[in-house]
């Protein structure tokens, strides 16, 4: 796509995000929201990291755990401010990640998936262990809400407006991206390192960009998440988030932005509408998600585009005909 | 396009499903893990709670009005749990939540209800959950704190001085961790080993080895199925001799079944619910006890645990409550829940008050053994 029409599609999306409180009966569909949008911010990093870099990761929910664990922590037992506390959520998650991903982004396929695999087990195995600090399996209570410049968000609507221009800004921040010499080098070494690196990208250093910029993202959102939901628990942040990270991701579209916050919202809102089907929710969760493979092979956005072009054609055919 | 067809519809009948209900009857929410790691905790509540709607239903429903019991499964996850909390108190609007399971969404969701004034009756026994008070959350489970104290009773009348404990690291292990660090010293015995094992751990001999090196004089184990029975088994292979104390986390059938000789002369506090024919003629549970065993295998089968019994007490105490105040107000059902006293549930006698939301004391325990397969109880 365009840069152009990439921007449209944001101001849309944006404008969708602003107004849709309003047409919401009440608070649950908010709070649906809300998760949506922290699932999206995550799903847009991975988005960068897999979809168009081609590098596999299994562990970030270690950094949407790590960023809420450590401005958890630091607000709640040290006493700093909510806000220098998800700062220092955000910072500490940049510098692991670049520790973690100077080695293992050596690492291609398979063997990256299992590094990173290994990352989030043992920052989950972590956040069980160490009782004293993150209040063990049971969870950690007593967060404070989130606040900003000493102004504390304490109705869910004014949060969520918070959360659903973060969202945006990281959009933007990833169309920028990828239409800049960044994201081409990054097209180019998916394709073919070698090739890359031939043509002189310095693909070491465009990999760990993106790796920690995708890990930044998480880690705002679990930042973000602590501060929201005020009480978090390692079973959040465990293997099977960062499975369903790349569920949204792939289910979205790999290579799509927009298919991966539509993908993130999809894998969030479904569960609760299939909450009337009891005893059956897992098994048509899974069903759809199936069906959704079997016909959407390019994801979500993959299908989109090709109504779009059917769509065309057929108005093409109707005018010419 | 016959696939896009088949979506669509499929689509749509999802959206016309979505139950509509009508009438002025009583709403009852419920969050329970029926499902995931907790689901031997939430399917037993579950299967208790749609037998108890159905009973008072057919008897023409309570002051007159009939329920109507909204059960949603949590899946054991804290996000699910948010939402079907939110779901109940914006959506639903019921005057009272049975719920949840487990004390970590119990606590992550507790100050929705304290926000919204809706009572929540939690079935899962933290003490965080209680402790300090908020004035709108309840439990129904017995506390940590009360099954030690029973152990400790036990192990001083034995002559004990040296315990050791050996502690699951999950929520449940972790509480119970952290109530025996705090009991053995202050009740004058001496810790003399403190080990931990993984919630899915299948071999405990290294642990069991370094307590038999500590020279203890008895063992106090700490978990849910399966844990347990492997430590029992273990116990046995290596020959110790160390008596062997279980928490009340497996006091079901299931336990022994898995332990199988291993769980031979094991000593553990325990609800009524293991030992009802045991139970002398005139004890205030016994026709409670009777009642919710007979109907709970007429309707599920023989596998009957105490953790329904939870969500059998709070759904107990929940219609005491409204006839008491003939109100099915949220703020009726809480004014009135701390009024309760003496009110016979299966897992003890409950009496609340504003300072007491837990409502049990040590006499909610028996201690049992294990003989022959069954539960004996011990004097």
């Amino acid at each position: 796509m365009s840069y152009r029409k990439d921007m449209i599609w944001l101001a849309f999306f944006f404008g969708v995000l602003m107004f849709a409180p309003m047409l919401l009966p009440n608070n649950y569909y908010l709070t649906i929201l809300i998760l949506g949008c922290l699932h999206a911010m995550n799903a847009v990093g991975l988005c960068l990291l897999v979809g168009h870099a081609g590098q596999i990761s299994l562990g970030h929910a270690g950094f949407y755990g790590l960023g809420a664990y450590t401005s958890a922590y630091l607000s709640t037992t040290v006493g700093l401010s909510v806000g220098l506390s998800m700062l220092s959520g955000v910072a500490l998650t940049v510098v692991v990640s670049i520790l973690v991903g100077l080695p293992s982004l050596k690492l291609k396929g398979h063997y990256l998936a299992m590094a990173t695999l290994g990352f989030g087990i043992i920052l989950s195995i972590l956040f069980n262990e160490t009782v004293d600090i993150t209040g063990g399996p049971s969870g950690f209570v007593g967060i404070p809400r989130l606040s900003l410049f000493g102004w504390e968000l304490s109705k869910d609507v004014t949060l969520y407006r918070a959360v659903a221009v973060m969202l945006c800004l990281f959009v933007w921040l990833s169309f920028n991206l990828l239409h800049s010499r960044v994201g081409r080098a990054l097209r180019a070494l998916h394709t073919s390192e070698r090739a890359a690196e031939a043509m002189g990208v310095d693909i070491a250093r465009y990999k760990l960009l993106v790796f920690v910029l995708s890990a930044a993202f998480s880690g705002i959102a679990g930042v973000l998440y602590a501060h929201y939901l005020t009480f978090i628990a390692p079973s959040s942040f465990g293997f099977m988030f960062s499975v369903e990270m790349i569920v949204m991701v792939v289910l979205g579209g790999m290579l799509s932005v927009p298919g991966a916050i539509v993908g993130a919202f999809f894998v969030t809102v479904l569960p609760e509408f299939l909450r009337a089907f009891e005893n059956i929710e897992i098994l048509l969760f899974g069903a759809i998600l199936v069906l959704c493979m079997m016909f959407l092979p390019d994801g979500m956005a993959g299908g989109w585009n090709k109504l779009w072009a059917w769509g065309k054609a057929r108005l093409s055919g109707a005018a010419h005909g | 396009m016959k696939a896009t067809k088949c979506v669509v519809a499929l689509v749509a009948y999802l959206l016309a499903c979505v139950p509509a209900f009508g009438g002025d009857a009583i709403k009852i929410g419920a969050i329970l893990s029926v499902t995931g790691p907790a689901s031997f905790l939430g399917e037993p509540e579950k299967n208790t709670l749609v037998m108890l709607q159905e009973q008072i239903n057919a008897a023409g429903g309570v002051n007159g009005q009939q329920l109507e019991v909204i059960i949603y499964d949590d899946e054991s996850d804290v996000n699910k749990c948010v939402m079907a909390a939110k779901k109940l108190l914006d959506q639903d609007q019921v005057a009272v939540v049975i719920g949840p399971s487990i004390s970590g969404n119990t606590l992550a969701i507790s100050k929705f209800f304290s926000s919204a004034e809706v009572p929540l009756i939690s079935c899962a026994a933290a003490e965080k959950i209680v402790r300090p008070v908020d004035p709108w959350i309840f439990n129904t489970p017995q506390l940590d704190r009360h099954a030690v104290s029973r152990i400790l009773m036990d192990a001083r009348d034995k002559g004990y001085k040296r315990l050791a404990i050996l502690t699951v690291s999950d929520g449940y292990g972790q509480a119970g961790r952290a109530v025996l660090k705090e009991l053995v010293p202050a009740e004058g015995f001496e810790l003399a080993a403190d080990e931990v094992y993984g919630p899915k751990d299948t071999d405990m001999t290294a642990q069991l080895t370094k307590i038999k090196g500590a020279s203890a004089d008895a063992i106090i184990c700490w978990g849910t199925n399966p844990g347990p029975a492997v430590v029992a088994r273990n116990r046995v292979q290596l020959g110790l001799d160390t008596p062997l104390y279980m928490s009340h986390g497996v006091a079901s059938g299931k336990f022994i079944e898995l332990a199988g000789d291993a769980a031979e002369g094991l000593v553990l506090p325990a609800g009524r619910l293991v030992a009802v024919d045991q139970l002398p003629a005139d004890h205030p549970q016994k026709p409670v006890l009777e009642a919710y065993v007979a109907d709970y295998t007429k309707a599920f089968g023989p596998q009957i645990s105490s953790f329904g019994g939870y969500a059998h007490d709070a759904f107990a105490l929940v219609m005491e409550a409204i006839k008491m105040g003939g109100s099915a107000k949220s703020g009726d059902i809480r004014d009135n829940l701390e009024k309760i006293s003496g009110f016979a549930g299966t897992s003890g006698v409950y009496t609340y008050s504003p300072e007491n939301h837990n409502g049990l004391d040590e006499s909610a325990f028996i201690m049992v053994t294990i003989e022959n397969g069954t539960w004996k109880v011990l004097n």
